[in-house]
Order: C-alpha cells, then structure tokens, then sequence
C-alpha cells in the first residue's frame, strides 16, 4: 500500500500528538506562571503517544508520505521502546534537582520533539527522511546536553557532542551522495533494487561509501570507533538527558541501523536467514565493529571512577552484544536484539535513575559517593542498584541474563562460534566493574560524614517499577518475547 | 555546457573539498574552526548531489536533497554558535582544548 499525505496521517497519530504536544508546551510556557505542572504535562503527552502506539491498528504495513517512511511492525516495536524512553526521561526530569531549575517549558519541548526525530527514525525508508531525522535527534540532543547553561560541564560536553555530531553528519550525507550516485535514488526499495544488479557495479565504492554511512549510524549508537563522544557527554550531561540518550537515542540508532542494513541492502532468504546483496558487502565490517565495540567498551569502564562515565562505557559494551544480534544475519538474531534492546532499556534506565536520586542527595556521582550507601539510610536504592548491575551482567533470575541468553542462542545456531566466546569473555570482564559499586555500597563501612540519602516517593516510586521489571520479566519474559517476535517484520512492498 | 568538463571533475572537486574539510576538522583548535570545516563537509556531499543529478538524467532528487542539506547546515550553525557562545560566556575561550574537564 503506498499511501498519500492525507490517508498516511491515520498512521501517524503518535506523532502528530508529539507535534501538538511541543507546540502545546511551548505557548504555556509563555502564558503560565507557575512552571511545575508543565512537566506533568510533557508525561501527559509522551503516554498518550504511548497508547496510540498500543491502539495502532495491527496489519500487514504500508508506505506513509509517498514512500518517505514506513509503517509496519518493525517500527512499531521502536515507537514503543522510544516512547517508553521518553515517558522515564521526563519523570527523571520531574523528580531531578539539576534540572529544576531550568526553564521547563523550552526543555519538555525539545525533549519531546527529541522523542518525534526518534520516532521518525525509526520509520524512515528514505535516506533523505533518515538523514533530516538522525539530524533532528542531533539538534534537539545538543540543546538538552547543554541546558545547565551556567555549569561548565554541561557546556562542554555540548561542545563535544556537537562537534563529533557535525562529522559524523558529515561523513554520512557524503557516503549518501556517493549511494545516491550509483543507485539513482535514496528510497530502501530502489537502493536494494540497483545493488542486487551484479556485475557492473563499482564494489569498492559502495563498500567506502558504506564505511562512510555507518559513520553516522554509529555514532548514534556510540559504537567503536564512532564513540568518543559518549563518555563525555553522559557525563556532562543531566542525569534524566543522559538516560533519554542511552536508551532511546540508541534504540532509534538501532532501528535505523537494522533497517538500512536488513531490507535496503539485504535480502531474505528461506528460513528467516538473509543475506547480503551482491555489490554491498557489509557483514564483515559490522563484525569487526561489534567485536571492537564490546571488547573496547568493557576494558575502558574498568578503570573509571564517575558513576556516570562507567555507566557510558558500559552502555557501548551493551551495544556490542545488541550488535551480535545483527551481524549474524538471521531473523532469531534480529529478534534477540530487539529483546536485547528492551532489556537493556528497563536495567540502564533503573540504574541511571540510581544514580539521579545519590546525586539528588549527596550532589556527588563518583564510586566513593556510594560508599556504605546501603548503611546510611539507601538500602532500598542500593538494593535496586546492585539489582540493575547484575542484570547488566546477565547473571541469572534478571532480564539481562534472558537477554543475553537469546543473543548467544542465535550466535551459537549460526555459527559464530569465536564471537560467542568473544561475547561470553566480555560479560566475564563485565562482572568485574559491574561488582566495584555494590562492593562499595554494602561492604564498606560509612565514614560518618557523608549525606544520608533520603526518601522521595517520586523517584522511588519509578526505581520499583523497574526493579521490579527487572526481576520479573527476568522470571516470566513470554510476552516480551512475543512482542519481539511479532516485531520481527519489515514492510517492503505488497508482495 | 562546455570545455568537456564531465562529472568525474566535480567528483574530484567534492572529494577535495571533503578530505579539506575533515583536514580542517582535525587540525583546528579553534571551535568555530572546526564547524567551518564540517560546512566544507557538507557542501562537498552538496556538489556530488548536484553533479549526479545533473549528470543522471532528469531527476529532481539530487537538487531538493542539496536544499535540505543547506538548511540543515545553517540550523547546525545556528545551534553550533549558541553552544560556543555559551561556552565563551563561562570560559572566556573557544579553544577546544582549553574547555578540557571531561576526560579518561
């Protein structure tokens, strides 16, 4: 079905209701006086994309906006995940002390037009529609990195961001121009049409021009050697931004990414295995990336000391493994990834807002901050927080080890053996750093000077949410599991 | 046109402008440098768009994607200045070294 512009809007409800919901925020913001129910408000409406997302009507999928974006399950699964990002971002915001002091209505703003560029990348079969989406997530991340406009760190992690951003941008849009010239076109469909032509095609120019493409793509999914930026910038960043870009920055990433590399310039075979078209051979680069991407990620976070810059290191680690579920080429490892992406979404969200409420009370995010915490009134978050890192271990009876179990499932069933032991070897490193906080907050004794943590139902409220999360769905993941399944589908033409 | 240029000359002059550009990106300290040298990115894929859609037949693509290419460098720019401006205001220099907390 390839819909016009008026029939593909009752396909993008969730979407138009972001648009009001900015627009919305921003007139209020000029009118109300008392800024604090603005945030409610931004919940509001990042729940209600939520639910219009629950309600979408299942069927086979279309074209929306002559063939600019897609509407199929594929991209449902990620408006979900994002969505449900944003809604944990906000509530952070809501519940932080950095940034409520901020001028609230701008930042709901930008950060639910942030969660429409994501949206919009995850839909998007066009190289032109990516490109214009990856740049809005850019834009609006840079502003929302940079909001505590009189703390430094903040300003200079902006910096940064913006500055890696720029030439990833960069050297994507060039690698675009490069496929625009040997495909003659930008829409997924034409592209994997004119690679599947063999013979006559300039391979090493597609396989540069690819190089010069997942530049841009990874550099939204913070893989080596496209990751520089983030430690920086989670560090710098407000905790709630932080999150908002570890997980659903990602997750947009990884959709685009999957969708690029999967119907644009792959096909499928039987069995749910694909394959990759003639003249784009991508496979081995992605592998390499992968490898580097979870080796370097683990062996970087050993040595950190900021609770912030450890989590980003791990959180490029993390990415390694969702990756294993792409460069294996197969259906189950593509479902594996989207269940690996959810997983990770409900343990570095739980762990990040850990991180919020210590910050909340002591003002401090290094490993020395978490010292005796669970014996200076903190039990229940640093019970939490021991909870969400070992899930990000994948020890068992936690829905990281569900996770990384159907990774290294896939892995296995095709084959990859070496990167299976890779993978294994990586999680082993993992355990180390993962262990040096809930060492420090149950084995240690409290000096006596330290701020005790208190209680606030607010934050509290979410980290049992996603405590909770981790443990049950750690126990009982069939409907996760499910969703992933009847994710498993990419719209390509009526067929 | 004429003086048999084909398009293999403005890929050569894309690629130019692009490696000055990431040479730019690289050597400069300055930030506003720096985001001088991603503009000469980004109008090196410009002149490829244009080139391959000139060269390609009658086809509109090429043209509108260097249009949103244009704007989307100018809105970079926009966000790119306020960024640095703010940084001037706290540090007293654009320098990118000079702003260097985060690091290891």
């Amino acid at each position: 079905m390839d819909l016009g512009n008026a029939a593909s809007l009752s396909h993008f409800l969730p979407e138009l209701l972001l648009t009001a919901g900015v627009i919305v925020l921003v007139v209020a913001d000029l009118i109300v006086r008392n800024k604090a129910p603005l945030g409610d408000l931004a919940l509001i409406i990042a729940a209600g994309a939520l639910v219009l997302i629950a309600i979408e009507p299942a069927q086979r999928g279309a074209w929306l906006f002559h063939r600019m974006l897609v509407f199929d399950a594929f991209g449902l699964f990620f408006r979900a995940l994002i969505a449900l990002a944003a809604m944990v971002a906000v509530w952070m915001s809501i519940g932080s002390e950095e940034v409520c002091h901020c001028d609230q209505g701008e930042y709901y703003a930008i950060l639910l037009a942030s969660t429409l560029g994501m949206f919009l990348m995850a839909e998007a079969t066009n190289l032109l529609m990516a490109y214009l989406a990856l740049e809005f997530v850019s834009l609006t991340s840079y502003i929302l990195t940079g909001f505590l406009r009189h703390n430094r760190r903040s300003q200079e992690a902006a910096l940064k961001y913006l500055i890696y951003g720029g030439v990833a941008s960069g050297t994507m849009i060039y690698g675009v121009s490069w496929i625009f010239g040997i495909a003659g076109s930008l829409d997924f469909g034409a592209i994997n049409r004119a690679l599947a032509a063999p013979g006559h095609l300039p391979v090493l120019t597609v396989f540069i021009a690819l190089v010069l493409i997942l530049a841009g793509l990874g550099y939204k999914i913070a893989a080596v050697p496209f990751h520089m930026w983030a430690p920086d910038v989670y560090t710098g960043a407000p905790i709630p931004i932080t999150t908002f870009l570890a997980v659903g920055s990602k997750a947009a990433g990884f959709a685009l990414l999957t969708r690029f590399f999967y119907p644009a310039i792959s096909h499928l075979g039987a069995g749910g295995s694909w394959q990759a078209l003639a003249g784009a051979d991508w496979p081995q680069l992605l592998l390499v990336v992968c490898v580097i991407t979870m080796t370097l990620g683990n062996l970087a976070a050993l040595q950190q000391t900021n609770m912030k810059r450890l989590l980003a290191y791990s959180s490029i680690a993390q990415a390694g493994y969702a990756l294993m579920g792409v460069v294996i080429l197969t259906n189950d490892g593509i479902r594996a990834m989207l269940f690996y992406l959810f997983a990770y979404y409900v343990m570095d969200a739980g762990a990040f807002l850990v991180v919020m409420i210590v910050a909340n009370a002591t003002g401090r995010e290094d490993i020395e901050a978490y010292r005796g915490l669970a014996w200076r009134g903190g039990a229940v978050p640093a019970v939490a927080l021991a909870i969400f890192l070992l899930s990000l271990t994948g020890i068992p009876a936690t829905i990281g080890f569900i996770g990384k179990f159907y990774i290294f499932a896939a892995v296995i069933r095709s084959r990859f053996y070496v990167l299976a032991v890779i993978g294994i070897l990586n999680s082993t490193v993992s355990l180390y750093y993962y262990m040096a906080p809930i060492r420090m907050m149950f084995l240690e004794e409290p000096r006596g000077d330290e701020t005790p943590v208190t209680f606030e139902l607010w934050n509290y409220g979410l980290m049992g949410v996603l405590a909770c999360a981790t443990i049950v769905l750690g126990l009982y993941w069939t409907p996760i599991i499910a969703f992933a399944d009847r994710s498993m589908h990419f719209f390509t033409g009526p067929s | 046109m004429g003086g048999g240029i084909t398009l293999e000359h403005f890929l050569v002059l894309g690629l130019i402008l692009f490696l000055l550009g990431a040479y730019c990106v690289l050597t400069r300290r300055n930030a506003i440098g720096i985001l001088l040298g991603i503009e000469l990115m980004l109008n090196a894929a410009n002149i490829n768009y244009l080139a391959f859609a000139f060269f390609g037949g009658a086809r509109y693509d090429g043209q509108i994607f260097a249009i949103f290419v244009i704007m989307l460098a100018a809105a970079e720019a926009v966000i790119g200045l306020a960024v640095i401006l703010a940084i001037y205001q706290n540090l007293r220099t654009i320098d990118v070294d000079a702003t260097e907390t985060l690091s290891g």
